[in-house]
């Protein structure tokens, strides 16, 4: 059977997730990867819940169902957690990791969760220091690198230049470099 | 050098439109072909394309500046979706019946009411009878490579005739997949240059578009439109050979995935084959042996071809992601059923064929319910008796 790594994002409208989905897919795909990256279209509104997917692997993936059972949950927002039930079909060896100030230890007793590893970054103060913006869906994906090792850093870096080379200005493109790399520095896991 | 680059289907789409530059496109948003519009009046504005570009208020307006624009020679693209088609219904038929070679993708959604955004095939269901070619895509390789196609098969002087490109809304429309995407310089050598023989502004050569034809002509008119589908097929093959030349991707009528030894079989249209193999192939890894035709060219429908190679099945289920209500099932499984009748099968042997409704409104199917289709099949075949003849999956009831 092939193997395909199937990633899910929890964020509100306007947060990023769906681009910081589009980022891992275009930084696998760099990387020789076969990749999917789709939103979830519901009624979202600025705010709301919103989920984003990815799917990657080493050949051609078929599969256009839904994500049922992704390997690695990344939640963007923590003030989720409480309203919406981010480790829904997570596998039991899978990965979450969490935008929280809290420990790791703290997050796993919260969802109690056993034998799935959980990582946190304060990817939120990180965003606010680099950015001076509450855009927390870069760091994450500096998180996201760090604790699964699925792209490379340099690679993510590179399709963030290129991404939003051109449309956004030269300083907030560094700030999302400096995010993303702080917060593969700073991520913790259990 | 081909390029391989992450895209949505909806820009792949927009993409090829771009490499065929064709001369007018007329055109109104809706989701979710929205972004096709969207990417194609952004490459209009850069410059990169030398279309004139309408944006009309309506579809119905789109589809006639289109028969216009089409009927005066040049070449035409539209796209659209789900009340967007239905809008322009009337004028859909018109394109058809005056032998009008333009190429519309249509990303599949839902028809209202309720009012739904998402994917089913209901909405170019709707347009089966119209007259024009329809092509179904499988992911966003096959849409891009089936838009670029569709130009060369709707210009063919064999043919003229309307084509529409579907694919899946948000599945594929706004799913970012792989995808190869061909050079500029290719795409232009491969579809060539279109000279319309039949020009309303060729003062030389007058001719007449849209008379009045009553029961004098009107019915030889239907009669010829039913005759010219009959060569359809042999130029999507003819077209296909050509693309592989250029792309080493293959296409034909449809794509049998492991059918050759396979017992039972699925028969599927668009998006929902990629889910389907992956069922097959986890099957056949458990050692039984299931097949799948996914079929590409869904008018003129290749009956002959498609009951040939389901002739040494001894069960079939066809899913449809619309349905006909009071009807005998889904529009795909009267296609199949009617062309496995008119089989000729050796004395007494009749394949049991069933239905299965799924997806209505972008309602998600996944592999357990697809296994659940094979494992009623292998229970057709072990008790030799059908159950129920159509089925809804993944509905409440």
């Amino acid at each position: 059977m092939q193997e395909i790594v199937e990633i899910r994002w929890h964020g509100r409208g306007g947060q990023g997730a769906v681009t910081a989905a589009k980022v891992l897919a275009e930084a696998a795909l760099a990387e020789g990867k076969h990749i999917q990256a789709f939103p979830e279209y519901g009624p979202e509104r600025m705010g709301a819940p919103v989920k984003a997917f990815d799917r990657l692997s080493d050949e051609y993936i078929k599969l256009h169902s839904q994500v049922y059972n992704p390997g690695i949950v990344v939640v963007i927002d923590h003030t989720l957690l409480g309203s919406v039930n981010v480790t829904e079909g997570l596998t039991e060896d899978g990965v979450l990791i969490v935008n929280s100030p809290k420990s790791p230890a703290d997050i796993k007793k919260d969802l109690g969760l056993k034998s799935q590893k959980v990582y946190t970054v304060d990817a939120t103060k990180i965003s606010m220091e680099t950015l001076r913006r509450f855009i927390p869906n870069t760091p994450m994906l500096g998180a996201l690198v760090k604790s699964t090792g699925l792209v490379t850093l340099e690679k993510v870096l590179e399709e963030v230049k290129k991404m939003f080379g051109g449309k956004l200005k030269e300083e907030v493109i560094q700030g999302n470099l400096d995010a993303i790399k702080r917060a593969y520095e700073e991520v913790r896991g259990e | 050098m081909p390029k391989i680059i992450a895209q949505t289907g909806d820009d792949a789409v927009a993409e090829a439109m771009r490499q065929i530059n064709p001369d007018v496109v007329v055109a109104y948003p809706i989701t979710p072909q929205t972004e096709i519009v969207q990417y194609f009046s952004e490459f209009v504005a850069q410059g990169k394309v030398k279309t004139e570009f309408n944006c009309v208020e309506s579809e119905h307006s789109a589809m006639s500046a289109c028969i216009g624009a089409s009927a005066a020679g040049g070449r035409v693209m539209t796209a659209t979706s789900s009340q967007g088609l239905a809008y322009m219904w009337e004028v859909v038929y018109i394109a058809a019946s005056y032998r009008l070679p333009i190429v519309m993708p249509v990303v599949n959604r839902a028809l209202s009411g309720p009012i739904n955004i998402h994917c089913d095939h209901s909405d170019t269901m709707g347009a089966r009878d119209s007259g024009w070619i329809q092509i179904f895509s499988e992911n966003v390789q096959e849409s891009y490579d089936n838009t670029i196609q569709a130009v060369r098969i709707a210009e063919h002087k064999g043919v003229l005739l309307p084509v529409m490109v579907t694919l899946d809304g948000f599945i594929i429309s706004h799913a970012m997949e792989r995808f190869e995407m061909l050079d500029d310089e290719i795409v232009q050598r491969f579809i060539g240059e279109y000279k319309s023989e039949h020009s309303l502004l060729n003062t030389g050569h007058p001719v007449t578009y849209g008379p009045l034809q009553l029961f004098d002509y009107y019915m030889e008119q239907k009669r010829q439109q039913h005759e010219v589908m009959k060569f359809v097929p042999g130029v999507v093959l003819e077209v296909a050979k050509d693309f592989e030349k250029v792309s080493k991707r293959k296409y034909g009528l449809f794509e049998e995935y492991k059918m050759d030894d396979a017992d039972f079989g699925i028969v599927v249209l668009g998006s929902t084959a990629g889910t389907a193999k992956t069922v097959v192939d986890k099957l056949r890894d458990d050692g039984l042996r299931v097949g799948l035709l996914k079929v590409r060219l869904f008018r003129p429908f290749p009956a002959a071809e498609i009951a040939n190679s389901l002739s040494h099945l001894k069960a079939v289920a066809v899913l449809d992601r619309s349905d006909t209500f009071g009807g005998l099932g889904g529009p795909l499984f009267e296609e199949v059923c009617a062309s496995l009748f008119n089989y000729q099968f050796p004395e007494g042997l009749r394949i049991p064929v069933v239905n299965y409704i799924y997806g209505l409104g972008g309602r998600d199917i996944n592999l357990d319910h697809i296994k659940k289709v094979y494992a009623d099949l292998s229970e057709i075949v072990q008790t030799g008796k059908i159950k129920e003849l159509v089925q809804y999956l993944g509905v409440r009831e």
